[in-house]
């Protein structure tokens, strides 16, 4: 889950990491007010959880309360890569000397957090690793030991500062760590950490992202979650299922997650456009099958239905009875490719069978008939 | 033989007495695998199956020799119950559960990397030598004993793999799902290295997917090592979106790192034949192994 910079920034607020002065509005009277409250030059921020908002446009600069009101109705509306902004940030524009990078993140490759300092900040920390690595520094950390201020000062030390200035990034770092372990974040960073012309750090923006699998240590955060998804996911998650959104017409529903990935594949080169990935898991009961099937016929989008259960504990009258339940209970009728393997195959197949609906043993095979389907041309797809 | 399980192995259930933990008790034990005991705190003394259970780990290891733990234990306690098998001198561990968060994991794995022992997972069917022993959910009429080993991040897609080998009349010899999760215990090189020293192995699937960069360190790793078991992979998630998490928690495609393209130019350039799709594997490998 991706916090937004108000919230990335509250939560450094808290561990004692310090910000510019800022407000979050929500419309254009109170950006206004906010701006009236606090002292100019100011920065305006669109609040959407994504990289790279500046050079979309989503960060500007005004010199004085009306200013920030022009600016307000610019962005309050806009969309950013895909995302409607809803919040801004109005913040008080410091005087700058310096900005650098502090981040701290799950490096799977060393099975560990890591440590990354660079002497530059202000663009994204792969663009100067790539370009500069020379000014970049990564440590792996030990979770057992954590971030401890030895492992600080190296950063700082590599930053080239020394005296008071090292030791009040050590504060910085360890407080950064620190916030990054209790909410469980994949991700944090602070870039630009800057340096004011008056010898101060200030983060001027921070980006979060806590681990979805932790969300239940952090009950304030889980509700949020929900919010922030897709009417599609929402409805997905109630009932335990893996769901994103594609841009076909072909309706997939498979059990696991890298099967699924693959029956997308699959129908890709056998020129179908897949419309969603729902992953039902393992050991599917029919109530989730059946919510699973009922999402597709529900989603004007989707043509035709691919069913790919590979069930090896899975109970294919169990699916069937879901299949059916979920046609019964919309009755809304899309054509339907089935390939369904596992326990009580026979008996699946006939539940099936009885409603018109033919069950193929291979994976390809029902990709094929899918794509057919869509086609409506009564010939299967082809591969390419 | 094949690797890390055979069918002298002896094992404990951590979580047998949950819905999974005996379901799949019943199947290991069918298979053949020597499940000595189960853990779940609050049940010792009774019996799944006819395996004795104990409230803790240090108990079963008290009264049975056990060589591995597997996990069925739920997210919120699951590393907890790893770290406990682990400081109890179990050098296998395969964890099962899925969605532990990936703070826990780390210490796990640091944890057991420290001790010299082995993490399978988590979020992985598990592991199973065809014939032998099986410590794993994987449905295991699918699989044969044969010459091929199989390395997998996902469950299913290896099931129809295997069982698209097992079709074809390819056996293999151990097959292994490192885990769908961004942090995992054993990596494609840790079980590529034991590959290459196994006699009854003489060919690999690797099946990658979308997210992090374990496949290119494999393929860096065949080329240093210039690795000289024939190969073959597949890698799914070709046509899914970035920044948009497939499932799996490790599946997903951050900027510019874990793209499917990625993996599979770096693995063609080691040498590896790349599948378009799971019924080629199959094919690929009957050519290679004739070779």
């Amino acid at each position: 889950m991706k916090l937004v910079e108000y919230e990335a920034k509250d939560v450094l607020k808290r561990y004692g990491i310090p910000v510019p002065q800022g407000i979050v509005v929500t419309s254009v009277e109170e950006a206004y007010k906010a701006a009236c409250k606090l002292k100019p030059p100011f920065a305006v921020k669109a609040q959407v959880p994504v990289s790279g908002r500046g050079k979309a446009g989503g960060i500007l600069f005004a010199y004085s309360p009306d200013e920030v009101k022009v600016i307000a109705e610019k962005l309050l509306g806009m969309h950013i890569k895909g995302l409607p902004v809803k919040s801004l940030l109005i913040e008080e524009k410091l005087s700058i000397k310096k900005e650098l990078y502090f981040g701290i993140t799950v490096s799977r490759v060393d099975q560990t957090y890591i440590m990354i300092a660079s002497q530059e900040g202000g663009v994204d920390i792969e663009e100067i690793a790539e370009r500069s690595p020379e000014k970049v520094m990564t440590l792996r950390l030990d979770p057992w030991l954590g971030l401890q201020p030895y492992h600080a000062r190296l950063a700082a030390r590599f930053m080239r500062y020394s005296g008071d200035a090292l030791l009040s990034l050590e504060n910085i770092f360890q407080s950064i760590y620190r916030a990054g372990m209790d909410y469980d974040a994949e991700l944090i960073e602070v870039n630009p950490l800057a340096e004011t012309i008056d010898g101060n750090f200030v983060a001027l923006d921070a980006r979060i992202v806590v681990d979805d699998n932790a969300l239940f240590r952090h009950k304030e955060l889980q509700e949020k979650y929900f919010e922030l998804l897709s009417p599609h996911e929402r409805e997905a998650a109630k009932h335990d299922l893996a769901y994103v959104d594609l841009d076909g017409d072909l309706g997939i529903i498979c059990n696991g997650a890298g099967l699924t990935m693959a029956t997308i594949d699959v129908v890709h080169l056998f020129g179908g456009r897949p419309a969603n990935f729902l992953d039902v898991g393992g050991g599917a009961s029919p109530e989730r099958i059946a919510a699973a099937v009922k999402m597709l016929l529900l989603n004007p989008k989707v043509k035709v239905i691919l069913i790919n259960i590979l069930g090896g504990i899975t109970r294919c009258d169990e699916v069937a009875k879901g299949i059916l339940d979920a046609l019964r209970s919309t009755g809304i009728k899309k054509p339907l490719a089935v390939r369904l393997v596992g326990t009580n195959e026979e008996q699946g197949r006939r539940m099936l069978s009885e409603l018109g609906i033919s069950v193929v043993d291979s994976m390809e095979d029902a990709v094929r008939q899918a794509v057919g389907m869509v086609r409506g041309d009564g010939r299967d797809g082809d591969y390419r | 033989m094949g690797i890390i399980v055979n069918r002298d192995v002896s094992v404990i259930v951590q979580g047998i007495t949950g819905r999974q933990g005996q379901f799949h008790t019943k199947l290991m034990l069918e298979y053949g695998t020597k499940i000595v005991a189960g853990v779940t705190p609050g049940k010792g003394g009774t019996e799944v199956h006819g395996v004795p259970v104990y409230d803790t780990v240090a108990e079963a290891i008290h009264e049975h020799k056990v060589d591995a733990s597997i996990i069925f234990v739920p997210a919120p306690f699951a590393a907890s119950a790893a770290l406990e098998a682990l400081e109890n001198g179990v050098k296998i561990v395969v964890i099962i559960t899925e969605h532990i968060p990936v703070k826990d994991t780390i210490k796990v794995i640091s944890y057991a990397k420290r001790i010299g022992a082995m993490i399978i997972g988590p979020n992985t069917p598990g592991i199973i030598t065809p014939g032998e022993c099986k410590i794993g959910i994987m449905p295991h009429h699918i699989y044969e004993p044969g010459n091929v080993g199989m390395i997998s991040r996902s469950g299913t897609l290896s099931y129809e793999i295997a069982a698209s080998l097992t079709r074809s009349g390819i056996g293999q010899s151990t097959c292994i799902g490192i885990g769908g999760d961004p942090v995992v215990g054993m990596s494609f090189v840790d079980v590529l290295r034991l590959f290459r020293e196994d006699p009854r192995t003489d060919a690999i699937v690797i099946i990658g997917e979308v997210g992090g960069n374990l496949e290119e360190v494999a393929a860096e790793y065949i080329i240093k090592e210039n690795y000289s078991k024939p190969l073959v992979a597949f890698i799914a998630g070709r046509y899914v979106p970035p920044e948009k998490r497939m499932g799996h928690a490790g599946a997903i495609v951050m900027g510019r790192t874990g793209s499917a393209e990625s993996k599979i130019n770096a693995l063609k350039k080691a040498g590896v034949e790349i599948a378009q799709k799971p019924s080629d594997i199959a094919v690929l490998l009957k050519r290679l192994i004739r070779r």
